[in-house]
């Protein structure tokens, strides 16, 4: 729990009218599921970690809005929140992930080799070519929850296992708290550096406390791959490099996602997972691949077409400014990425990401000569 | 208790009456079967020294005084609102430091926070306190404000004068640990007490939630209006939850004596004018706080308030009186005189810039203020303002005239 009256049984003296949240002005996931009777219902259950129904709901309270995305509004603290909050969450998770029904299965695949094509996304565009996800370790709470104790055995597990890879991964984790001056501007510099979490939808979840406390940063000597600990999810996990070979940044994905996993298993942690909800995330938003696969790519002209939401809709992809979430784009450069999470394979959506961009760079070079693209707009995938 | 006693013939409602004798831990321990099992294992897995936290780069009162030994007693430890050390600790150890000040680096999530971690709340308290410890001490509480002498300022050098206070209502969780129908509960006793004021001190309420846009840039005009948190000093504590529910400021029609509700504070009370009329000021503070006292009463409630600790408020800074009187002050030629820090330090004066705390000085006007709350009564903090600021002026006159100033002798900190 991160602060405030969350063990409920003293809130429980109190009726639910009077604890129930004003929720009138909100716009998010959890508000447009939440009702008094609802919260009547599940508001006297609690995980075995003790983690509430208000802890969940905490961080869609207090923020009522986002200006640019519809956000989820709510928050896992644990493994367990997902079965014992699941009168709230199963409707927020299909709301979020395309009517996505509590008796789905979700298919997990990281086998690289499935992909097809994703080498020969043109550089004069596609400036660079990224992949991330999130793990969550079993047996510990997640971030809006854990106790500086269980913090610190994520990081030491974690830095156990990362510092145990060899090959193109072999690489160094830098603690954030005894970080050298010199270091962090190099991984500043590098554009690996997180910071610590300033946006009230992280930190009203509880997930920045203790800060710098057990958080850090592995990179591999390459700097083409990368994990943070302890940011908003136990585990982040990036892939990236200039240009536009998605094909090399996926594989170097699911190959160090495998290694990783394997020594966590052999202590006796593995990842958080099942059939349903695939990865278990900290966010309802990450559930299932938990990836984001995108690119930084050039397109001035398509972004000012009408039709460029549509399309983007149509291919099942998402843009984001150059800084990532809530920036906007800079030169006419986008962050495209999959919208997606649960339901679909990871090698399925990156296969998306991969063929629409593809797509969007020669609809764009036809803009350029002047020409027509309307024959060149999918239908919806 | 007598309290409850007479809060149960009064019809309190039963929630109340739970909480204040503490059978908030028997229904917690009837409802909590499942996890006391999982709860007893984490601890065991998690002794305290592997979540003692890591205050080597801080400089808090908190940081200060909190020690593995203090930490390992006091850590599974649990008030009857089920509030912990941990939670009271986070701010101090979400903020290392400040610039400016050495923060307190903890809050109280009720009453009860105070007896039950005493042994990190007492040593911090002495740290910020000059020394005063709550174990042999008594805290003195005088709000007769007609003993206040020379309370009337210059009006070329004081600008404006203010006092103001904190009350914590009895029986209610504070804001770092309250529910939403607790915080609720203390607008609608407060709100009900203050429409019960009459003459000079009638006024209305806005609703932080319920106010229109107009209403909302007509109190920021004024200067009345308080923001959302964003110091992560407070947010850190958990005091901005669920804003702006059950927020909100009430004020008299002369716009002189305005109330807070929830925002740091269950209330801040303060008084305030235009000029230098200390004494009016601080007399219309004492009547207005006398009179919501009795107006909640009558209907069963108290404010928080023990013989050691004073007014019982959510920063330890602010136990004791919890007030703050102060002016805004012009002071050209003082401010710049190498001498004017220790002459404020031996005054027990503090210097804020006019924007309040964490804000710098602009120009010549600086706010000066008490520095202590704990261990003098309203009454002397107030006139020891009035003497100083008194003190403050007539040094810049006489710098204005080209003599020279003497540094006063230190004011002793503590009524022998």
């Amino acid at each position: 729990m991160p602060f405030g009256n969350t063990h409920n049984n003293f809130k429980l003296n109190y009726k639910v009218e009077d604890e129930f949240p004003d929720l009138s002005k909100h716009n998010n996931h959890m508000a447009k599921v939440l009702t008094k009777e609802l919260y009547g219902k599940i508001r006297d259950r609690q995980t075995p970690s003790g983690y509430t129904l208000d802890d969940v709901i905490q961080t869609g309270v207090d923020n009522p809005g986002h200006p640019f995305i519809m956000t989820v509004g709510c928050v896992a603290g644990d493994e367990e929140s997902y079965e014992v909050f699941k009168d709230l969450l199963d409707p927020i998770i299909s709301d979020r992930h395309g009517g996505y029904k509590p008796t789905d299965k979700h298919v997990t695949d990281l086998n690289f080799e499935n992909l097809k094509g994703g080498d020969d996304l043109d550089p004069a565009y596609v400036l660079s070519s990224r992949v991330r996800t999130g793990r969550s370790i079993k047996g510990f709470t997640l971030p809006p929850h854990n106790s500086r104790g269980e913090r610190r055995g994520i990081e030491k597990l974690s830095v156990e296992a990362l510092t145990s890879l060899d090959g193109e991964f072999k690489g160094k984790y830098y603690p954030l708290k005894s970080m050298t001056d010199a270091e962090q501007d190099q991984l500043i510099n590098d554009h690996f550096l997180f910071d610590k979490p300033v946006s009230p939808l992280l930190t009203c979840a509880g997930m920045a406390r203790d800060w710098p406390d057990g958080r850090g940063i592995m990179h591999n000597d390459n700097k083409t791959f990368l994990v943070w600990v302890n940011e908003e999810d136990h585990l982040r996990v990036i892939s990236m490099q200039q240009g536009g070979n998605m094909r090399e940044v996926f594989k170097r994905f699911c190959v160090g996602l495998k290694k990783i996993e394997e020594i966590f298993k052999k202590h006796g942690h593995g990842f958080m997972w099942n059939e349903h909800l695939g990865y278990i995330l900290t966010c309802p938003s990450n559930l299932g691949t938990g990836l984001r696969g995108g690119v930084h790519v050039k397109l001035p002209k398509l972004s000012v077409h009408a039709k460029f939401d549509e399309i983007l809709s149509r291919l099942r992809l998402q843009k984001r400014g150059t800084g990532g979430v809530d920036t906007a784009s800079v030169g006419g450069v986008f962050d495209i990425s999959n919208a997606d999470r649960l339901g679909s394979s990871e090698v399925a959506q990156v296969q998306l990401v991969v063929d629409g961009v593809k797509l969007m760079v020669e609809m764009e070079k036809k803009l350029e000569k002047g020409e027509a693209i309307d024959s060149m707009i999918p239908a919806q995938k | 208790m007598a309290n409850s006693f007479t809060r149960m013939i009064s019809g309190r409602n039963t929630a109340v009456i739970l909480a204040s004798v503490g059978a908030g831990s028997l229904t917690s321990g009837y409802l909590l079967c499942d996890s006391t099992a999982d709860a007893a294992e984490r601890r065991k897995l998690y002794p305290p020294s592997a979540d003692f936290p890591d205050l080597r780069k801080h400089n808090n009162c908190m940081a200060a005084a909190l020690t593995p030994t203090i930490y390992g007693h006091l850590r599974d430890k649990t008030t009857s609102n089920e509030w912990t050390v941990d939670q009271c600790i986070q701010t101090g150890v979400d903020n290392p430091g400040h610039p400016f000040i050495k923060t307190v680096g903890m809050v109280a999530g009720d009453e009860e926070s105070y007896e039950l971690f005493a042994e990190l709340f007492d040593p911090v308290i002495k740290d910020r306190h000059n020394g005063y410890d709550p174990r042999t001490m008594k805290h003195p509480t005088d709000l007769d404000s007609s003993k206040i002498t020379s309370g009337m300022f210059d009006e070329r050098y004081v600008l404006s004068s203010r006092v103001r206070t904190g009350r914590s209502i009895r029986g209610l969780s504070l804001p770092p640990a309250c529910s939403r129908s607790e915080r609720r509960e203390v607008e609608r006793v407060c709100v009900t007490a203050l429409s019960g004021l009459k003459g000079d001190l009638a006024g209305r309420y806005y609703s932080l939630g319920d106010m229109s846009d107009r209403e909302q840039q007509h109190l920021i005009d004024e200067h009345l209006l308080f923001d959302k948190p964003v110091s992560p000093l407070l947010t850190a504590s958990g005091m901005a939850r669920d804003w702006p529910d059950a927020r909100g400021i009430w004020h008299n029609n002369e716009k002189n004596f305005l109330l807070w509700l929830n925002e740091e504070d269950h209330t801040r009370i303060i008084s305030m004018e235009k000029g230098g009329n200390m004494k009016r000021v601080f007399e219309r503070f004492c009547r207005g706080l006398k009179q919501v006292e009795h107006l909640i009463q009558e209907r069963g409630w108290e404010f928080m308030w023990n013989d050691r600790l004073g007014y019982i408020l959510t920063c330890p800074s602010n136990l004791g009186t919890g007030l703050r009187a102060g002016v805004h002050v012009r002071l050209p030629m003082l401010s710049r005189d190498p001498r004017f820090k220790k002459i404020l330090e031996n005054l027990r004066l503090q210097k804020r810039g006019t924007g309040g705390v964490d804000t710098a000085a602009t120009g010549d006007t600086v706010d000066i203020s008490n520095h202590d709350r704990l261990g003098k009564s309203e009454v002397e903090l107030v006139q020891l303002v009035v003497d100083g600021v008194n003190y403050l002026i007539e040094c810049e006159k006489r710098l204005e005239r080209g003599q020279d100033i003497k540094i006063p002798s230190p004011i002793p900190q503590f009524r022998k």
